[in-house]
């Protein structure tokens, strides 16, 4: 069977067109038109539409194209780290984790650091929750305990420590220069030194986290855009389930 | 002509519910004082500067008096004594605390006459430059007309004061007539005001004295060019609302983010702090000419716009009766509200016109700050334009003051060159393509749109009642507002917080609480 590689689709089959936008620090002439056209080119696209030429002054000028590009991706070269376990409502994890548990689950979840952003927190642990789906606060299986914003690493650690919890949450909004990378590269090194890395999970969130990223950087899990509290409570539950199974 | 028919005695009965919640706050104005207070009037007696370590000479000067309980009379009468008796200009008094050890509360009192005509003439110095500035802002209006209504609002935050003045410039020059810069994200638990220009911070650039000389004089530039006054505006917030406020008055910011309670619920600050400060700051914005703006936004950011949309009603009443407390005039007050109800729900426009029309008839004469959809922004940068054009459209439709434009990136990145202009060519067009449709429409009696405003208004008059009844601080404890559970002598800040004694004396506050008739 003949391999289907992948390629940008937009009004015929595999014809390679992609739509771009981009800022130039150049005068929106014939001049500044073509370092666009050049750029493209030298970006391997083909058939290159500059559509749109808006100035922004400031010798800066905004530009809109098309252009085909000829390059294409083989599915089996795709390899992404996704959480994998099942997605439950709240009903179902409370159940899950009266059944399998047997006990309440603490999280303790925070922004952290200089991050004043609680929006993504919020929306995970708030009562009320987010898009018709309550947070952690108001799931029966949990004891939920969010902290706010910016939390310093080791007010968050010292509290996951006081109530003995089975899951830390960290929620980062601003990227910003990668403060976010520095920031939950710090909260890991602590609990390491502070040997606590291992007695909980420890999982973050934010529209620039993947689950991969959250791997890489020593995290159990990470969840970005368009996760819900049901994905955290759920794989909270399940994988609590899963160790206390193999702990005994 | 579009407009409600509001209630009156509704209207009546919630303004005088928030006037008693307001009102029973004097003995904390007259009795208590705060260390930010206390460097804010060194600042305005002209001291700047800061040690090689970075702290700010104010500081320096209110930490040693702080920590020896001597600012019960006030920093003013402290550092004039200590000028007179070592023969020293502010700065080298607050040098001599780091280098020699001086201990300015030990020294022997200068005769009162001498200390009062030093605290005079500084006084006199200081007022002088800040009436000087509110001239200049007024001679340029006069110069290239008034600013438009709505008013185009942008935010630059690249972290580097000169990046984002370049930024500004660009966008100035396509229509924006009101520039924000970001502060730096952990700026407001700062207590203190970092010094000097920087170039670097994380989701945005610090409030410093010197960024924002850079920035007025890149925007006064900009103004000339293009024969409009562009108005630059920062955050008078957290830690340090009145001295950032005294460093707006200074550099001629036009526009501050001042509002009573924001610190206190999603800052985690004490609130006697944030009531204190905020007296005292929004005196300072008064005297300036300076138009404050408020954070009603944050309560539909972090609960649901529909079901809480009193909220922002109530709040902004709050804000409304502080702010007379502080001299601040109608006019000068953008009571803040935002655009956040879930798109996917039905008539979701018909309730943001229902809330947008409220705001703007409550407070007929303040220039409305109205905040975009955030919330509901996503990666989609497509969905987010096309809400923002809805969101123009109601600004326009309903006259609010200030629309503070969304970004189509908005939860993606901090706006990029071209974001930005996108903003203002969509608000551009929407304001002009509907710029008098409202007066041409009128709402049915009993329209939806009209019951709508009139349960908001119900809701939060009912509400604001209880919290009179109440008392603020028990209300905040109990986490009525947004949810939160603030206690009073809980958050941030309260250490630096003490009493007055008799003989208290704040130069500036005197003088400005008698220029402004309070």
């Amino acid at each position: 069977m003949k391999k289907q590689f992948i390629r940008p689709y937009g009004d015929t089959s595999a014809d390679g067109k992609m739509q771009l936008s981009f800022s130039l620090p150049v005068k929106p002439d014939a001049h500044g038109k073509e370092a666009a056209r050049l750029l493209l080119k030298q970006m391997g696209f083909d058939d290159i539409d500059v559509c749109g030429m808006r100035d922004l002054n400031e010798g800066f000028t905004h530009f809109i194209a098309y252009a085909s590009t000829s390059t294409a991706v083989d599915p089996a070269n795709i390899k992404v780290k996704v959480v994998e376990t099942a997605v439950m409502d709240m009903e179902e994890t409370d159940a899950f984790v009266k059944e399998h548990i047997g006990r309440t689950l603490t999280v303790v979840g925070a922004c952290i650091e200089s991050d004043a952003h609680t929006v993504g927190i919020d929306a995970i642990m708030n009562m009320k929750g987010y898009s018709g789906r309550f947070g952690l606060e108001r799931y029966k299986s949990f004891n939920a305990i969010n902290m706010g914003a910016q939390v310093t690493s080791e007010e968050l650690l010292a509290r996951a420590r006081a109530e003995n919890a089975d899951a830390i949450l960290v929620s980062q909004v601003v990227t910003q220069k990668n403060i976010h990378i520095k920031n939950l590269t710090r909260l890991i090194e602590l609990a390491e030194a502070e040997r606590l890395r291992d007695k909980m999970l420890f999982i973050c969130g934010g529209p620039r986290i993947s689950h991969e990223l959250a791997i890489e950087l020593g995290y159990d899990a990470g969840f970005g855009t368009g996760s819900y509290s049901t994905d955290v409570a759920s794989y909270i539950a399940i994988v609590m389930a899963e160790r206390i199974r193999k702990g005994s | 002509m579009l407009q409600l028919d509001l209630d009156i005695s509704l209207v009546d009965r919630a303004r005088a519910a928030a006037q008693k919640i307001t009102g029973s706050f004097g003995w904390l104005f007259e009795g208590y004082s705060s260390v930010t207070i206390e460097r804010t009037v060194l600042r305005l007696m002209g001291l700047d500067g800061a040690l090689k370590d970075g702290k700010p000479l104010p500081n320096v000067v209110i930490d040693q008096l702080h920590k020896s309980g001597s600012l019960g009379k006030g920093a003013a009468i402290r550092l004039a004594n200590a000028m007179l008796l070592q023969n020293m200009s502010a700065a080298e008094v607050a040098t001599a605390i780091n280098d020699q050890n001086l201990d300015i509360s030990a020294l022997p009192p200068a005769p009162a006459d001498e200390i009062h005509a030093l605290l005079s003439e500084l006084t006199d110095k200081m007022m002088a430059h800040i009436s000087g500035q509110k001239a200049k802002r007024e001679e340029m209006y006069q110069r290239f007309g008034e600013r438009r209504i709505p008013a185009i609002y942008v935010i630059v935050a690249t972290g580097n004061i000169y990046e984002d003045a370049v930024q500004a410039k660009a966008a100035a020059r396509e229509g924006a007539d009101v520039i924000a810069v970001i502060r730096s994200t952990a700026q407001s638990l700062l207590d203190y005001v970092p010094y000097g220009a920087t170039t670097s911070g994380f989701g945005g650039t610090f409030a410093t004295q010197e960024n924002f000389r850079i920035m007025r004089q890149a925007l006064d530039e900009v103004s000339e060019d293009e024969k409009r006054y562009i108005s630059l505006t920062n955050y008078a917030s957290g830690l340090c609302m009145p001295e950032i406020a005294a460093l707006g008055a200074m550099e001629r910011l036009d526009l501050m983010l001042n509002d009573a309670m924001y610190g206190i619920l999603f800052r985690d600050i004490n609130p006697r702090r944030t009531l204190l400060d905020q007296s005292f700051s929004r005196m300072i914005n008064a005297y300036a000419g300076i138009e404050i703006q408020t954070g009603e936004d944050n309560y539909l950011t972090t609960s649901d716009a529909v079901e809480k949309a009193y909220t922002v009603t109530a709040s902004q009443l709050i804000n409304e009766q502080f702010a007379l407390l502080s001299g601040v005039k109608p006019e000068k007050m953008g009571l803040g509200h935002a655009y956040e109800i879930d798109p996917e729900m039905e008539n979701s426009f018909s309730f943001e016109l229902a809330h947008a029309l409220l705001s703007r008839q409550l407070f007929p004469h303040s220039p409305i700050k109205y905040m975009p959809p955030t919330k509901f922004a996503s990666g989609n940068i497509f969905k987010t334009h096309l809400m923002d054009a809805m969101f123009n459209f109601v600004g326009q439709l309903t006259g609010q003051g200030v629309q503070l434009l969304g970004m189509m990136t908005e939860a993606i990145h901090t706006p990029h060159l071209a974001d930005r202009s996108l903003a203002i060519e969509n608000a551009k067009y929407i304001f002009k393509a509907v710029k008098d449709l409202g007066a041409n429409l009128s709402l049915a009696p009993d329209s939806f749109v009209n019951r709508r405003a009139h349960q908001v208004l119900e809701e939060a008059t009912l509400f604001l009642e209880k919290v009179a009844a109440d008392g603020l601080f028990s209300a905040m404890a109990k986490g009525e507002f947004a949810d939160i559970k603030r206690p009073d002598d809980g958050g941030k800040g309260l250490d630096g917080v003490f009493a007055k004694d008799e003989d208290y004396y704040n130069p500036f506050r005197e003088r400005m609480m008698k220029e402004l008739k309070i």
